[in-house]
């Protein structure tokens, strides 16, 4: 295989984030960098399931955090009422999220633009509200703890066993959604965003190519939240909670909408950013909102597409 | 463009020596705080980080602790638990600090605790509730009293008066379900009886319902409100709007004059336990925390410009007792500093008196909490309490 042909390969950007979870570990000092690094990736899977849904479909999703929720609270729940394994949970959550997407989405991927919007807003803020009040499962607003994940005989514990489990999944996940997008769906989904009417005009089943999205944004999720829960073996309602969604729907539009590696980018900027900033003590959050501006400003694509696009015009 | 290269290679090479001047190792103590200073909890981790502040450049004025300096590294985790947990890590695998003093909250706390057990690292924690020292783990201690004694003190102020049946109006945020269980759990142990609960969302507006619900319920004598910010304020408006007459006891959750301005008049005759810091000028001078009490709330007023809240005080408690553990430690080694903790006897802090034992890494008894009233728009301690 040429070199050409290599670069042209479908399944590049996948190789390349492979490779760069794997030399990443060399550079890193110490464990507290192998948790910023599994912190990355686990909330890049959850932006990357987001963006399918805002970058691809076009439809936007404030409530995202309350799919998180369900994953990390079914991890949490399920080994310590039923005494089922972690991974069984993880599945079922991810399950019991895609199941109540597609409940919920039935009726709200109706709604069109700001209604949606306020919709999944909404429903976001149920699922906080029902993890806070619920306590005799939850343990109400202080959180409940998590059993460490077990697979088989191994018990998952330390910065560096989760930075693997997360970096590998992301990419697994990273590769069906490409997979997705140069699939029949993803083109439809293409046409949705662009003009819903003439998607409809094409033959597309509009209703039901948003609802299959949405669900798979809510597995992805899911799954985030379970591993997010059982890294941190502590979990609280903040987790599910309106700012989280907040946050996640930044990183889409950081990275860049429609960008899948921009979804990695995005996610890594939001999570090891306030890190750095913490030396500038009182004026953290306003750097970090400047920064933000920043790049919304001389990025306005997002981060991944306007360098993409400066690149282009240089090649040419 | 020429310009903007030397600007980043200048940038570069500023971050660059900041983090070095960050990583170079040094004779002093490190102590790392993680504080909720903004979001919905900063009302705890604001005054904590001022206390923390003041008092170490204090110490470190007066040549420190065994001849070393203090370093404390305060970050900020914005309240939520999964940003305290990455800072925990990084104080411990990056800073390389000592001990800790710090989670202002509950879940903070809680999602903390696994990263110092695993690194052997003395936490003293700043929040409330009682699953943090129950069961006891082996480096983590905690200041406040617990939500458990604020019900056993309200509860035996309830025996003297005769009354027996209470009826319990609570909040369903952290701080008012966290004492409603822990009210529920004691109430058997103490011959109480709970005729009646009720609760209200911590943004309602309106209890009359509620309230009139309790009103309705025959054997009630009394009424206790667990609950936090503005809740209890409205409670107590509506309980005087409604006429009921019977006896209005609130937590330590709402000692503060804010209290007292939001429920105005309404406010009259309510009782509620707290800690010695809020009455610091009105404590008799017999009281040994007096001295205590008044020197830090005069100090902390002065230099902050604020009043003096609880919390801060917390945070001051768990300062000392650290700094008095590496005094008798010599030293600043985290297993010797952790036992020295453990052997705390005695210490009047602005919280109570504190003993620890190896199965108590809390160490205050009921005494650390006084009963008060509310006469004439302030507070007046009830005599005997």
């Amino acid at each position: 295989m040429s070199l050409r042909a290599l670069l042209d390969n479908r399944l590049m950007p996948a190789i390349a984030i492979a490779a760069i979870v794997i030399i990443l570990p060399l550079f890193f000092p110490s464990a507290y960098y192998y948790r910023i690094g599994a912190l990355v990736f686990i909330f890049a899977l959850a932006v990357v399931g987001l963006n399918l849904l805002m970058g691809f479909a076009g439809q936007v999703s404030l409530g995202h955090a309350g799919f998180m929720g369900i994953g990390a609270y079914s991890v949490a729940i399920g080994p310590v009422a039923f005494g089922a394994p972690s991974w069984l949970c993880l599945f079922a959550g991810a399950i019991l999220s895609g199941t109540v997407a597609f409940a919920v989405g039935r009726p709200i991927l109706r709604l069109k633009g700001h209604y949606l919007a306020v919709a999944t807003l909404g429903f976001g803020l149920l699922v906080a509200i029902v993890l806070t009040n619920e306590a005799g499962w939850t343990g109400g607003p202080d959180g409940m703890s998590v059993p460490k994940l077990a697979l088989f005989e191994w018990r998952v514990r330390g910065s560096d066993a989760w930075y693997w489990i997360a970096g590998t999944t992301f990419v697994v996940g990273f590769v069906l959604a490409l997979n997705l997008m140069d699939s029949p769906t993803g083109r439809a989904l293409h046409a949705i965003h662009d003009s819903e009417i003439a998607a409809r005009v094409l033959g597309i089943d509009v209703a039901r190519k948003k609802l299959t999205v949405f669900v798979i944004s809510a597995t992805y999720a899911s799954v985030a939240g379970s591993y997010l829960a059982l890294f941190n073996g502590h979990i609280t309602p903040d987790s599910a909670g309106f700012l989280r969604s907040i946050e996640l729907v930044a990183m889409v539009v950081l990275g860049g909408m429609g960008s899948i590696v921009g979804s990695l980018v995005g996610a890594a900027v939001l999570v090891v950013l306030p890190q750095v900033l913490t030396t500038f003590h009182e004026y953290e959050q306003a750097l970090l909102g400047l920064i933000v501006m920043g790049f919304m400003i001389f990025l306005r694509q997002g981060i991944v597409p306007s360098i993409a696009a400066v690149f282009a015009r240089w090649r040419k | 463009m020429r310009a903007l290269h030397h600007f980043s290679a200048a940038a570069a090479i500023g971050l660059s020596a900041l983090l070095g001047v960050a990583h170079q190792a040094s004779a002093q103590i490190k102590i790392g705080a993680v504080l909720s200073v903004t979001g919905p909890a900063s009302f705890l981790g604001d005054p904590e980080k001022k206390t923390l502040e003041i008092y170490v450049e204090e110490i470190n004025a007066k040549g420190g602790v065994n001849g070393q300096k203090i370093q404390l590294i305060v970050y900020d985790d914005g309240g939520i638990a999964d940003n305290a947990r990455t800072f925990a890590t990084r104080l411990v695998e990056d800073d390389k600090i000592v001990a800790m003093v710090g989670g202002s909250t509950t879940g903070a706390t809680m999602a903390m605790i696994p990263v110092f057990e695993d690194a052997k690292i003395p936490f003293i924690s700043l929040a409330g509730a009682i699953q943090i020292i129950e069961p006891v783990h082996k480096w983590v201690f905690k200041t406040p009293h617990t939500d458990k004694m604020a019900c056993e003190k309200i509860f035996a102020d309830l025996k003297t008066r005769n009354l027996t049946t209470v009826a319990l109006i609570s909040g369903t945020d952290a701080f008012g379900k966290s004492m409603r269980d822990q009210c529920v759990a004691v109430a058997p142990k103490t011959g109480i009886t709970i005729a009646l609960e009720e609760s209200y969302g911590p943004r309602d507006s309106d209890m009359t319902p509620q309230l009139t619900n309790i009103r309705n319920k025959a054997g009630v004598q009394a009424v206790v409100n667990p609950g936090f910010g503005q809740g209890p304020a409205i409670v107590t408006r509506n309980y005087r709007q409604l006429g009921i007459t019977l006896p209005l006891y609130q937590s330590h959750g709402v000692a503060s004059k804010q209290f007292i301005d939001l429920a105005g008049p309404a406010a009259e005759g309510v009782r509620l336990p707290a800690a010695a810091l809020l009455i610091a000028e009105k404590l008799p001078a017999s009281d040994p925390q007096k001295p205590v009490v008044v020197n830090y709330s005069r100090n902390y007023q002065q230099k902050s410009g604020q009043a003096v809240s609880t919390f801060g005080g917390h945070a001051y408690d768990g300062l000392m007792i650290l700094v008095a553990a590496m005094q008798r430690a010599k030293s600043a080694d985290t297993a010797k500093v952790r036992d020295e903790i453990e052997r705390t006897k005695g210490y009047i802090g602005t919280g109570g008196i504190v003993n620890m034992t190896p199965a108590d890494h809390m160490g205050l008894d009921l005494s650390a909490f006084h009963m008060l009233e509310i006469k004439s728009g302030d507070w007046t301690l009830v005599p005997g309490t």
